[in-house]
């Protein structure tokens, strides 16, 4: 904007320099509180960091070992929720943009359920997880097909993946929207005059032209999956199991979960304190490799696009 | 560049509908405007193109069987977001619902033992009491409610300063190169998991500030507020930083040119006009710290204690339904409860958020007409 034009030439005005000196110093702390965290993770959390730490499992309570189980239910996890979340949101997305009206009551009502979808706390998830796709769905399930044994009505896998897919919804919703309104009007009405139909539009020029916006809503959904807790406190997310889950309706450890168990109900915590801050280490490497994808992906895409634009 | 997307002829947050467009095909006005609206991309994402109504309006022919099929499958898709908040509030509340009706559950509780001050056996005076797990269970609200309060509160205050500041700073002196370091780490600050913050209150940030404010109770309202403000700072400064880059140039221009120093022209021209996307910022902050569950389950100390004092030991609405479901009868009164409060969780936030999308809804509109 005019940032750097209106800049005044003369010496800067005391209310600036109070003002500039205020506002930097809030930003420093900012700054400062996130290398504090990072700092005091990486510094206590580097020493435990070994390759048997990222192979092995759990033993001795807790205590030695490692968390590949929970890297592996995490990672399950993610997987099952993006290939739940990923079409659903992207087709909102197409709806919204290319085929609503933007005045119509329906696609208002849609535009309140995704802001408010993005508002609800995550532990109302879980408990719709547990109300909604363990007992009614998993529940409903166990009756019809299994004569009323325990399969799919408990805590598990696919109903931690999809109440997780619902949370993150908003998140590929809102990203691809930015990415179909940074495709140019122009190649629509391009596609259009050489008599192509509404959805071949979409599907062939609009589409591949907004894959990389929907890769970063997709990547950021996965950082988002990947480090809740709450929703699957109740929909699968097991303390410590003796094997990793083989099918959709088993239980599953998770980094978030393995975290909080070590933390507050860890009943040695000198001994468990090595192991806890490793395990936070890898779930921080995890996210922010995934958010500085995010943003990598973004900024080339609109590096790309400004130049096309000119 | 998203403060020149504001194009002075461009009729206000896009409510031209295509009717009030001469059907023509080509030319469009703008070709090389990107047509996000600068809040677009938050929360709401509204962006909306004029020209893509246009191209809908080439197609008057009927469509091909598969292109409305192709078309009817995707508006089904769009609804689920619509099914999955109808159904999430469906669900919560039919779990809630016997504490209206059930006999077996009245004996144990009713909305009234819940909301007003009862005198238990054992006790010298009415008390409030949360106690779902003895002889005598005991589902006093109150306790959770001020808790949940209380630790709100203390987020707001240390984060809405913080972040409206860093978000001045970065919009208005930061040079680009601050900027490009700045808004990335805050992004980062946006992508730790609140179980790591949790873990941090926990297990380093309770212990400083025991030592240098010598709190009574390790784990308390005041380290809980806190570690739920770096929650909160990347919500209030996203949406802030975005709303004051979206004040438009010529408010600027006009200021400077009548003499403002910059530090006017922010505190009188800028702040005032971008006021209600700062208070949307402030509304959508105070919708995450409500409904925040790790950071307050690890750092509040979990006593649910109705007391006015910061320095005690607090227990939050979403920390209660985390810490206890997982031990509770299915369908019992205790479980009704929890669910009961999951609705009380579901509404406020709903509302909140309700009002902060107005208020960047209403930011936008003003922010056409003005310009």
């Amino acid at each position: 904007m005019s940032r750097s034009s209106l800049r005044p030439s003369r010496w800067p005005h005391v209310g600036d320099v109070v003002l500039w000196l205020a506002t930097g110093l809030a930003t420093l702390l900012v700054l400062v509180i996130l290398a504090v965290i990072l700092i005091d993770v990486i510094k206590n959390g580097a020493p435990r960091l070994t390759l048997g730490f990222l192979t092995k499992a759990p033993s001795d309570g807790m205590t030695a070992g490692g968390i590949f189980p929970a890297i592996f239910g995490t990672v399950a996890l993610v997987i099952l929720m993006t290939i739940a979340a990923l079409p659903a949101g992207v087709a909102t997305a197409i709806y919204l943009h290319e085929y609503a009206s933007p005045t119509a009551w329906g696609t208002r009502i849609v535009r309140i359920a995704v802001n408010n979808l993005a508002g609800v706390p995550s532990i109302v998830f879980g408990l719709f997880g547990l109300g909604f796709f363990v007992q009614f769905v998993g529940g409903g399930m166990d009756k019809i097909f299994y004569g009323g044994d325990k399969v799919f009505g408990q805590p598990a896998l696919i109903w931690a993946a999809l109440t997780m897919a619902i949370l993150t919804l908003p998140v590929v919703i809102v990203a691809t929207e930015e990415a179909l309104s940074n495709v140019s009007p122009d190649v629509r009405l391009a596609s259009a005059a050489l008599g192509a139909t509404k959805f071949q539009t979409v599907s062939r020029v609009v589409l591949p032209q907004a894959i990389p916006g929907i890769l970063t809503g997709a990547i950021l959904a996965i950082s988002r999956g990947a480090g809740e807790v709450a929703p699957i406190l109740f929909t699968g997310a097991a303390y410590f199991l003796p094997t990793l889950p083989h099918s959709l309706h088993d239980q599953f450890m998770q980094l978030g979960y393995h975290v909080y168990v070590l933390a507050t109900q860890s009943s040695d915590v000198d001994a468990t304190r090595p192991l806890l801050y490793a395990t936070v280490l890898v779930l921080l490497v995890l996210t922010f490799a995934l958010n500085a994808s995010a943003i990598l992906v973004r900024s080339r895409m609109r590096r790309h696009l400004s130049r096309s634009h000119g | 560049m998203n403060g020149n997307n504001i194009e002075p002829t461009r009729s206000p947050g896009g409510t031209s509908g295509p009717g009030a467009l001469p059907p023509r095909p080509a030319a469009s006005p703008h070709p090389h405007v990107p047509t996000t609206t600068p809040l677009g991309s938050l929360s709401t994402g509204i962006p909306q193109t004029t020209s893509s109504k246009r191209v809908r309006r080439l197609e008057s022919r009927r469509p091909h069987l598969t292109e409305r099929l192709t078309e009817l499958t995707i508006k089904v898709l769009a609804y689920s977001s619509v099914a999955a908040i109808v159904l999430i509030f469906l669900f919560i509340a039919k779990e809630a619902w016997p504490i209206f009706t059930s006999a077996a559950i009245h004996r144990e509780v009713t909305l009234a033992k819940m909301w007003f001050i009862q005198q238990w056996p054992g006790y010298d005076a009415p008390e409030h009491v949360w106690q779902p797990v003895s002889e005598i269970p005991k589902y006093a609200v109150w306790p959770l409610i001020v808790g949940t309060i209380k630790v709100t509160l203390i987020a707001m205050v240390v984060a809405v300063p913080l972040a409206i500041s860093a978000a001045v700073f970065v919009s208005q002196y930061a040079g680009r190169r601050t900027r490009e370091i700045v808004k990335p780490a805050i992004e980062f600050l946006a992508g730790i998991p609140s179980v790591v913050l949790g873990f941090f209150a926990l297990m380093v940030m309770a212990s400083w500030f025991q030592d240098l404010f010598g709190f009574d109770s390790r784990l308390n309202a005041v380290v809980a507020g806190v570690a739920l403000s770096f929650a909160v700072i990347p919500v209030v400064f996203t949406v802030c930083e975005e709303a004051l880059g979206a004040v438009p140039r010529s408010y600027v221009e006009a200021s400077a040119a009548l003499g403002a120093a910059r530090w006017q022209t922010i505190v009188k021209v800028i702040l005032p006009a971008a006021s209600p996307g700062i208070a949307a910022s402030i509304a959508l902050g105070l919708g995450r710290a409500f409904g925040e569950t790790m950071i307050v389950l690890m750092a509040s100390g979990n006593a649910a204690i109705l007391s006015a004092n910061p320095a005690e030991s607090v227990r939050t609405l979403s920390a209660t339904i985390a810490a206890e479901l997982a031990e509770v009868v299915f369908g019992g009164p205790h479980y009704t409860v929890l669910f009961t409060l999951a609705v009380l969780l579901f509404i406020v936030t709903f509302g909140i958020n309700f009002v902060g999308d107005q208020a960047i809804a209403r930011m936008k509109r003003k922010m056409g007409v003005a310009s």
